[in-house]
């Protein structure tokens, strides 16, 4: 976190003065949270966290009856990797807050995520160039600043219960709209137990020229992260958002399950970006879709390093005429990890095009999985999409799988899919050695020229964390 | 399937889901086959909505219920149908069977008719070769989806061909065989075992026809065994009534050197579900896995492939094409399995769909999954209208609309056919698609 963000938050705190019963969650662990909703997840559990956060009757009843829809729903094993069914929703501590809401300052950092984010490359300067920040820790955010020249622009950048109370006549409109509880047992239970995340308005014609930014961090053990994300940009206005993920590693799997919705009006532009760097041992669920009016862009740009199993495929569903989506996607899986990750693109309007690029690295015993859907319904006029999913396996026990699915209505529309799965050249590695560099150099560099093409259409402070962030996963995968 | 209808059928002793095995002539070793799979039919459920395998099917309009066991067909018509299975001239043998029963076989070639061949229709084979069924008959486990109807194949099968081609034999004309399917709501299950030894070689064509337009079943085996360093050539003309439906499943395995090519042509039908698996057993196989399938008013074409790499230096290449008309759809979700070690792999798959209408819907799902690191694997799936263009210039030299239409549509379809190694084979599907079109 950069100095210039160590002002207190000007945000509400949650409710805090209210009655709440605490015994439950200052049993367990008094020491670090003041709110606590425990370990598993029942009705009570909603009531805590609507407790806590002061939540009007509407938001607790949208919990309450997300929570059964959860219930109901099987795990989608059917076709998902088994290892879903190791995850213990018993197990799993739904609710952890500070009340007093600290900031942190650069110092507070716990020294090895201060050491992370100095590897990485991201000193304190170069967040100078965002718009916005929120930084969440667990279950609420710790940190949100937007700059003011930003918000005077009307610009709203808040959390996702402040934003729906806040304001109701923006956001509820689209909450839980474009992806509704039942869409997956997944977005039923963080429709049930969300907590931050980030809800953003941006006003007609308003482009905001710096990237607004959240920061999300797993700190506890056991620990389910849900946040809730909100985007809608209004007529013919522009967003950058980034998102980056970490998390320490622990002994025990950890859940991540979020839930973003975008909105995209008639001639808007939102790029949402997507660095997930979670810890190995982090299983993360997340359901990712936009709707793109007339005209309006979706790009979803998403690199996933990290987690155990990630199972995400962002989407856009194209509902006005002209609308494009579009989804670039990087995925490197490591060993004992599984990167399951994808797009979907639902053609539902006249000349909508879309476009996927993956491109995904399989070394040690990781498995990368790219599954997709297009859809392509009958009457439809003038629709494009193009599909090119590309794979590379470094070691012998690496895998990959491409599981595509199109389907195309209709004599007005083209699709095209393309799929490739290939090894690092021997001779290329031969070459770089003959010229001094160590075969992990050699790999290293290798890997980074087969995602350079993507890597390039990151902004540019991205990217730079793109590739030494690759760089320090290839480290010691030869041999 | 909409023309399965719910009947008291479903209480008949000759409704094929009630009356049991269909032991025919068939010997004791063989019963015991067909008996546990009957078992194996009726524990295995009908395909679910939630199964995979099933995705983009409509599993609810799924039915057994009407079918019955057939009855045999008159002499009248036996004579009449057996003048009917002409297919290829000069083929080396034809056999044509009417309802699950043998009406005709003849042998041109003295290689048929040799001592080291073995050319049978299925219950002779089973009496006088119990080996050559031990050793093959239907080994593959149905990995995608019709577990259930090979189940009910395996306890009623009792016709089609069995061919045996040793060591070193070449069979140059293409062996051909006709299926007849005759009598409302009449059921079939025809059996197509080539199994071809160290570099024999043999081409197969099998037809498909129905005498009428009543409603049937069909379902169909035809398995490949090449050895090492055999050639099989096979083609499948599936030309079913519009209102029957159909199950024709697969398996293929390819030895060291052994070369596989098998296309499949789907002219007809109301449902069809098409399975194929290609096992690449040794190093420097090579499978071509080919169809092309015309759906036309409301027929649906649902085809799963499988292509499995158990041993390195293999290539697979599938190439499936389909045209779309009417309210017709396809459905296409195939896989490349690359095992470990299975290193210098090339494998290849390949769907393409022509939408000539607005109603026509294509579904295409093919899938990779890879578990070695030094392999080439690519598939692709386009899907598309026919290009303006291409149909304008057609015009401008007075072809009209409809016809420059057609032509281009045969000539998208007919493409595939060129990599039928038999001249006389390309020929009778051109002209089998042809018919279709025109």
């Amino acid at each position: 976190m950069s100095t210039e963000l160590l002002e207190p938050p000007t945000s509400v705190s949650p409710a805090t003065q209210l009655e709440i019963d605490r015994s439950r969650g200052d049993f367990v662990y008094p020491e670090s949270h003041e709110f606590d909703a425990g370990t598993g997840l029942t009705h009570s559990t909603i009531d805590y966290i609507a407790d806590v956060k002061g939540e009007p009757d509407w938001i607790r009843e949208f919990r309450h009856k997300a929570l059964d829809t959860f219930l109901a729903k099987p795990m989608p094993t059917n076709w998902a990797s088994k290892d879903l069914d190791n995850i213990v929703f018993d197990n799993i501590r739904y609710y952890l807050a500070n009340a007093k809401r600290p900031t942190r300052s650069w110092e507070d950092v716990p020294e090895d995520v201060k050491k992370t984010f100095e590897r990485l490359g991201i000193p304190e300067q170069e967040r100078k160039f965002l718009a916005g920040v929120e930084a969440q820790f667990d279950s609420e955010a710790v940190y949100s600043n937007i700059k003011s020249a930003v918000a005077d622009q009307g610009v709203i950048f808040m959390g996702s219960t402040e934003g729906l109370m806040k304001h109701p006549e923006i956001f509820k409109k689209w909450f839980g709209k474009v992806i509704p509880t039942g869409d997956n047992k997944f977005s039923a239970l963080n429709s049930a137990v969300f907590s931050g995340g980030s809800f953003i308005y941006i006003p007609p014609g308003v482009k905001v020229k710096h990237p607004l930014q959240a920061y999300f961090r797993i700190n506890a053990e056991n620990f389910g992260q849900f946040e809730r994300t909100l985007i809608i940009a209004d007529e013919g206005s522009e967003v950058m958002y980034m998102e980056g993920c970490t998390a320490p590693k622990f002994e025990t799997a950890t859940l991540h399950s979020a839930v973003v919705e975008l909105v995209a009006m008639k001639g808007a532009k939102i790029q949402y970006v997507t660095v997930q760097n979670w810890s190995n041992n982090v299983f993360n669920l997340v359901t990712k879709r936009a709707v793109a009016h007339e005209e309006a862009e979706v790009k979803w740009i998403d690199c996933n390093i990290g987690s155990r199993l990630t199972m995400k495929y962002p989407g856009v569903v194209l509902k006005g005429r002209k609308a494009r989506g579009e989804v670039i996607s990087i995925a490197l899986a490591g060993d004992g990890q599984h990167q399951d990750t994808g797009a979907k693109m639902i053609h539902a309007a006249d000349e909508t095009t879309s476009n996927i690029v993956s491109k995904s690295i399989s070394l040690g015993t990781g498995r990368a999985t790219y599954r997709g859907l297009v859809h392509i319904p009958k009457h439809l006029k003038g629709c494009k999409n193009n599909t090119e999913c590309d794979a590379l396996l470094i070691n012998q026990t690496s895998r990959t799988d491409t599981y595509p699915a199109i389907t195309v209505r209709g004599t007005g529309n083209a699709c095209q899919h393309e799929a490739s799965v290939s090894q690092i050249s021997e001779e290329q590695i031969f070459y770089m050695m003959s010229r001094g560099l160590t075969e992990a150099q050699a790999m290293s560099l290798s890997v980074n020229g087969f995602v350079n093409d993507l890597v390039r259409q990151f902004p540019m402070e991205y990217s730079v964390e793109l590739k030494r962030l690759i760089d320090l996963e290839m480290e010691g995968s030869v041999g | 399937m909409s023309t399965a209808i719910d009947s008291a059928t479903s209480l008949d002793p000759k409704a094929i889901t009630q009356g049991g095995p269909d032991f025919g002539n068939h010997p004791t070793d063989f019963r015991t086959v067909q008996q546990r799979a009957w078992e194996r039919f009726n524990e295995v459920p009908m395909p679910r909505r939630s199964d995979e395998n099933w995705r983009f099917t409509d599993v609810r309009a799924l039915t057994l219920a009407p079918f019955i066991r057939a009855s045999e067909v008159s002499n009248e018509r036996r004579r009449e149908l057996s003048e009917r299975s002409n297919g290829i001239p000069s083929a080396a043998g034809v056999m044509v069977f009417a309802n699950d029963r043998l009406i005709s076989a003849s042998a041109n070639s003295d290689l048929l008719r040799s001592a080291g061949v073995v050319w049978l229709p299925f219950e002779q084979a089973a009496r006088e070769h119990p080996e050559l069924l031990a050793r093959h008959f239907m080994r593959e486990k149905s990995a995608l989806g019709s577990e259930k109807f090979a189940a009910l194949h395996a306890s009623q099968v009792k016709a089609g061909m069995v061919l045996h081609v040793p060591k070193n034999v070449e069979i140059k004309a293409p062996v051909q065989v006709f299926h007849w399917l005759d009598g409302e709501n009449a059921s079939a299950f025809p059996h197509t075992l080539i199994v071809a030894e160290d570099n024999a070689q043999v081409t197969v064509v099998d037809h498909f026809c129905s005498t009428g337009t009543a409603p049937a079943l069909a379902v169909g085996v035809n398995d490949i065994v090449a050895g090492p360093g055999a050639k099989v050539n096979y083609v499948a003309i599936q030309n079913w009534n519009t209102a029957t439906t159909a199950f024709h499943l697969n398996a293929t395995t390819v030895a060291r050197d052994a070369e596989v090519i098998a296309l499949r042509l789907n002219l007809g039908g109301a449902f069809i579900r098409d399975e194929a698996t290609s096992r690449l057993r040794g190093p420097g196989g090579r499978s071509e896995m080919l169809s092309v399938s015309a759906a036309w008013g409301s027929q649906i074409f649902d085809q799963r492939t499988l292509q499995i790499h158990e041993a390195p230096n293999a290539k697979s290449d599938l190439l499936y094409k389909n045209a779309l008309n009417d309210t017709a759809r396809t459905v296409f979700t195939g896989l490349i399995r690359v095992d470990e070690g299975a290193h210098k792999t090339d494998a290849y798959q390949k769907v393409r769909n022509l939408m000539l209408s607005d109603e026509a819907e294509a579904n295409s799902a093919p899938g990779l999954e890879i578990e070695a690191d030094d392999v080439r694997c690519t598939h692709g799936a386009t899907s598309g209208a026919l290009d303006d263009e291409e149909i304008f210039y057609f015009q401008s030299r007075g072809i009209p609309r409809r016809v420059a239409q057609q032509l281009v549509t045969f000539g998208f379809l007919s493409e595939v056919f060129e990599r039928v190694p038999s001249a006389e084979v390309a020929e009778l599907l051109s002209e089998s698609l042809h018919r279709k079109l025109d």
